[in-house]
């Protein structure tokens, strides 16, 4: 397949590269965010809403609405044009797609143990799960005691037990196990995606490769920065690092000894791709990072849209699209609580 | 002439006192005679005026859908023909709306309280009966069991049997350990990984039991119905029992209690029968009470949604027009058709002031007419004939306003062009023959035999003996050895003629365009531009001469010797040739050095005009406010373009005029293809003499002709026929950018809704 994705690919992911690129072309542009931002009340948005793709999912949700109401439909959205495309999708292609849907797994579980050990109902747990990670057992997480019961009972049977056999400990649950779980997980999954993506070859890839790396080196970043100050080792953190990307593996070796977020910034500036990121932040700031890596990450996904025959327009439009959400609650929440102000704080351009 | 220009159109300014507004926007919606302009473009959907009202509006609409929905739930549909009552109302409407949907969701919540608690009865009692066989039998196996072993005992383990292990089972009761169980009713699709999830967590120390209920059963919870399985679980222990119920609330399976007390048990199934009856009349009634109010709801919904789709529209219009800043009045611009008859601008007058009488407004609306720029919509008056033509145009673009309308010569051309091609009524008129067999529907043939021997189809023994056949093809020539080669030549030179004739028109009507447009300039070029088709077309009509055409180009100035045709050729050949050669420089060079004339001159009126209007500023500027677009002059960007328009419209002239031999490519691949299916299939079968094989071929032929010259030959004739109107007739001076007319009218409301 190196190479000549040209001759083959159509015959299977053409009429889904279409569909995908046909989606793509009705994600919200920078001027309906600025008519969003000038919205006054969460009727304005859905009216905006209204003339977009969005439109039929909200138009019959009786008049006071919500924030969660307008995020569970627009995700709701997605999760339909998601299915439709894996009932559409051949192998490999449907792999591929299901490997995308792991991560909202991953922290489907994290977020049900987490609540279940704050002794949360699980109903009300089960709402607030990503749609797109859910899978048949995941309400019985709630009975699991420690992570060994945790991956016998239930994960055995999910996508997930492969990543599972690295942190398999009867360690009990707590906030900073479950985090580590979390990370543990993640690396595993990333790694695997990143497996798979080589094995498929050609352009995706390629492209998948720059993708995943940049999650990977951001994950990293995330990690170093979130486990300043707590009594994580500096080799626990080492072993969180996902196994590639840029900073593999003398970046992870920098960060695993950093101890402030100047530091960090001192590390990652030798990386050319992200001292423009960190340019932009003034020093020992790091609120605005979230917002930098997310700027970059969209123009990464956009730039995969450029080129035909591959895979990672599947995974960018996925990720466009969440972003795209992401921005709507944003606006929808500044809008709801009058803090209008703040609306640009967070909300990333697409287009 | 009516449709060559389209209608000429007014651009009307309207100033609308804000009380009359609504009224009068609605009397004109009825009227379907303006098409409003948008005048807040640049404004957001909800920073416009009447956005509350819009708002409103999408509200109802969505109550409509609602009722629309629980309609169809219960099987009703909206009555066609709806009673109509007048005095509705937009505010009474939405109150009236507003208290049928909260009354139709209290209703709904009441049913479905009714039917939860319905459901979970008839799940009880299914539970209650299922688990009682469960230990039913079980206690009758365990019966079993115990006779057997007591059988055993009393037999043959007198002698030598374990006593102490017996007697510790049978009968110690202190140590006996007290089992719990569990039942309820699970999905039948989910009870294999229920159990799976129960032994996993419990270690396999469980016991589950599991019996499939017949038939489908109500979810109390989602209200859908499901095949489902009665479980009953065993266990011991209070922690095991904490795990079993957390893990039934995770798949969601319904746990009833259950007593194993068989009188108990009866009572609890009686019991359970009396409610649920109670519950089925309770249900029965209220049902049969929201069917009434959806009935009287489907008795007004048409009118309802008319009425809020009328409003909603009357409210995005009002939404275009702009306010004036004393906020009294509304201005609208609006286009209108300009030669209305006097009754119809009678009616637009008697209808703006019945609308300010009906609204009590204080002054009326005034109306004037406003001079602009701006290209106004393209409307043709059309009838059904000449719709779809003229729609085969549209399809490639709208005309500009008052372009000439290729639709006009669509009408006549393209049928003829695709009779052209497809050549059938039976299969052709023009020539002379139907189905492939000759016919001598005009006259008889202008030859006939000199003598019997000529029988063998040539033209070699026949004789002229009429005069010349007067119309089509000599039916002749059918058949004939020559027929081939005969037929060819001469529909290859007719599909040139026809081609160049089209595409001159296409020429003519660009210089008519050029005139209409007053562009000067454009029509200087047209002579030479047509002199070159011309050239083009002299040439071709003498292309029976091949040989005459190609020498003409390599060696103009040599002796013709025996192709010579008429006196002077040779003179008027070189004469056309040189014409040729000159018209490309021709149309290259003087077009922008016209232009770049005509700008310096404009250059200099302005500055001339600058001066002036510093000495009566007001009138001047306003003058040249409208003539805006002096961008930059660039030479060398200009001569480029044109040179391209030149090489273009040279190469054009010579591929199009191959382009048309399609009409030629065509007409004979569906000649000899009906020849084919005619001789070879119809008449060889008809050669056998035999029955069969007569139906089998006559089958066949239909078939095929059916299939392949009627669906597939009309398919790409009628798409050649397309593609030379689109792009070799009206490419030559077409520009279709114009936009339609699109009046506001209340009447293509309901169209585009459904």
């Amino acid at each position: 397949m190196y190479g000549f994705e040209a001759m083959t690919f159509n015959i299977h992911g053409g009429y889904l590269e279409a569909i995908v690129r046909g989606h793509r072309a009705g994600l919200l542009t920078a001027a309906d965010y600025n008519n969003l931002c000038q919205c006054e009340t969460l009727d304005d948005i859905k009216m905006h809403l209204s003339a977009t793709e969005y439109g039929p999912y909200l138009q019959n949700e009786p008049s006071p609405l919500h924030t969660t109401t307008i995020v569970e439909k627009c995700t709701l959205k997605l999760v339909d044009e998601y299915k439709h495309m894996l009932c559409q999708a051949t192998e490999p292609l449907s792999t591929f797609l299901e490997y995308i849907t792991y991560g909202h797994m991953i922290d489907n579980v994290v977020l049900i143990v987490t609540g279940t050990l704050h002794e949360r109902d699980v109903q009300e747990l089960l709402e607030k799960c990503h749609p797109l990670g859910m899978f048949d057992s995941i309400a019985t997480l709630a009975v699991a005691q420690n992570m060994r019961e945790l991956y016998r009972l239930f994960l055995v049977d999910t996508p997930l037990a492969p990543y599972f056999s690295e942190c398999i400990t009867s360690e009990d649950l707590d906030d900073m196990n479950i985090e580590i779980m979390r990370n543990t997980l993640y690396k595993a999954y990333l790694e695997d995606f990143y497996k798979f993506c080589q094995k498929l070859g050609g352009a995706t890839a390629e492209i998948m490769s720059d993708l995943l790396a940049f999650e990977a080196d951001r994950r990293a970043v995330n990690i170093t920065i979130n486990s300043i100050g707590t009594e994580l080792t500096r080799d626990d953190r080492r072993k969180l690092y996902s196994n590639f990307g840029l900073l593999y593996p003398y970046g992870h070796e920098e960060l695993a000894v950093c101890e402030d977020i100047d530091q960090v910034r001192g590390a990652m500036e030798k990386y050319p791709p992200y001292q423009s990121i960190f340019s932009k932040l003034s020093y020992g700031e790091s609120q605005m990072l979230d917002k930098a890596f997310y700027e970059e990450e969209v123009k990464r996904l956009c730039l995969a849209f450029e080129q035909q025959f591959h895979y990672g327009v599947f995974f960018a439009y996925m990720r466009l699209r969440e972003q795209e959400i992401r921005n709507l609650m944003w606006i929808s929440e500044c809008v709801a609580q009058n803090q209008k102000s703040r609306v640009h704080d967070s909300v990333v351009f697409i287009f | 002439m009516d449709l060559l220009r389209s209608e000429p159109m007014q651009l009307v300014q309207l100033i609308i006192p804000v009380e009359s507004a609504h009224c009068s926007i609605s009397y004109l919606g009825d009227l379907g005679l303006f098409q409003f302009k948008d005048l807040n473009s640049e404004k957001s959907p909800f920073q416009r005026t009447y956005a509350t009202q819009i708002k409103r509006c999408g509200e109802m609409a969505r109550k409509l859908r609602f009722f629309k929905e629980q309609m169809t739930k219960a099987g009703l549909s909206p009555y066609a023909r709806s009673a109509m009552s007048d005095d509705v109302y937009l505010d009474n409407l939405e109150v009236k709306l507003g208290e049928l949907e909260a009354e139709l969701i209290e209703m709904n919540a009441n049913n479905e309280k009714l039917q939860h608690s319905y459901n979970e009865l008839i799940e009880y009692k299914l539970v209650v009966q299922k688990a009682s066989e469960f230990f039913h039998s079980a206690q009758n196996h365990a019966a079993v069991k115990q006779r057997e072993v007591e059988a055993h005992q009393s037999g043959e383990g007198s002698i030598d049997s374990p006593l102490l292990l017996e007697q510790e089972m049978v009968t110690d009761p202190s140590k006996q350990v007290k089992l719990g169980f569990v039942s309820g009713i699970i999905q039948r699709e989910k009870s294999l990984a229920f159990e799976r999830i129960l032994f996993r967590a419990t270690r396999g120390n469980v016991f589950l039991k599991q019996s499939a209920v017949e038939g489908p059963v109500t979810d109390p919870a989602s209200g859908e119905k499901a095949e489902k399985n009665v479980f009953v679980v065993f266990y011991s222990g209070e922690r095991v029992r904490n795990k079993i119920v957390k893990i039934c609330e995770a798949f969601g399976a319904n746990r009833y209690s259950f007593t194993e007390d068989l009188g108990k048990q009866f009572q609890i199934i009686a019991e359970v029968s009396r409610r649920i009856e109670e519950l089925k009349t309770t249900i029965d009634f209220g049902l049969v009470h929201q069917i009434n109010l959806l009935q009287t709801i489907a008795c007004h919904f048409e009118q309802w949604s008319h009425l809020v789709k009328k409003e909603k529209s009357i409210y995005h219009t009002l939404n275009m027009l702009s306010i004036d800043v004393t906020r009294k009045c509304l201005v609208a611009e609006v286009t209108k058709l300009k030669n209305e008859s006097s009754s119809l601008i009678l009616q637009i007058q008697n209808v703006l002031q019945q609308a300010t009488v009906d609204s009590n407004a204080q002054i009326g609306t005034v109306f004037h007419v406003l001079q602009t720029k701006e290209s106004p919509p393209t409307y043709f008056h059309t009838n059904k004939f000449t719709s779809a033509f003229q729609e085969i145009v549209d399809a490639y673009g709208i005309s500009k306003y008052q372009e000439a309308n290729p639709g006009v010569f669509t009408i006549i051309t393209f049928p003829f062009l695709f009779a052209v091609m497809f050549g059938d009524w039976g299969h052709g008129l023009l020539y002379n023959e139907f189905f492939s067999v000759p016919f001598e529907l005009f006259a008889p043939s202008a030859y006939g035999c000199r003598d019997p021997s000529c029988r063998d189809a040539t033209t070699a023994g026949l004789v002229k003996v009429r005069a010349t056949y007067p119309f089509g093809v000599d039916p002749k020539w059918h058949g004939t050895r020559s027929e081939l080669p005969f037929l060819n030549s001469m529909k290859m030179k007719m599909s040139i003629l026809l081609g160049v004739a089209q595409m001159n028109l296409g020429i003519i009507l660009s210089y008519f365009n050029a005139k209409f447009y007053g562009n000067e300039l454009n029509i200087r070029l047209f002579g030479y531009l047509s002199l070159l088709i011309v050239v083009k077309w002299c040439t071709g009509s003498q292309a029976d001469l091949y040989h005459v055409m190609i020498y003409m180009f390599l060696s103009p100035t040599d002796d013709l010797g025996e192709n010579q045709l008429f006196f002077g050729q040779k003179f008027l050949q070189i004469l056309l040739l040189l014409a040729a050669l000159v018209s490309v420089p021709w149309m290259l060079f003087p077009k922008p050095f016209l232009l770049k004339k005509q700008h310096d001159e404009r250059h200099r009126g302005q500055s001339y005009a600058l001066l002036e209007t510093n000495l009566d500023d007001s009138d001047g500027t306003e003058l040249h406010h409208g003539s805006s677009s002096h961008e930059e002059f660039q030479f060398s960007e200009i001569f480029v373009h044109q040179l391209i328009h030149t090489i273009e419209f040279v190469l054009g002239a010579v591929s199009n005029t191959a382009s048309y031999l399609r009409l030629w490519a065509l007409s004979l691949a569906h000649s000899e293809l009906s020849s084919v299916f005619y001789d070879k299939v119809l008449l060889l079968a008809w050669g056998f003499n035999n029955i069969t094989i007569l139906i089998i071929g006559l089958i066949v032929f239909i078939c095929a002709t059916v299939g392949v010259l009627l669906v597939m030959e009309t398919l790409s004739a009628f798409l050649h026929a397309l593609r030379l109107h689109w792009v070799e007739f009206q490419g030559k001076f077409y520009e279709g950018e114009g936009y339609k007319f699109q009046p506001f009218s209340f009447a293509s409301l309901g169209k585009e809704d459904e």
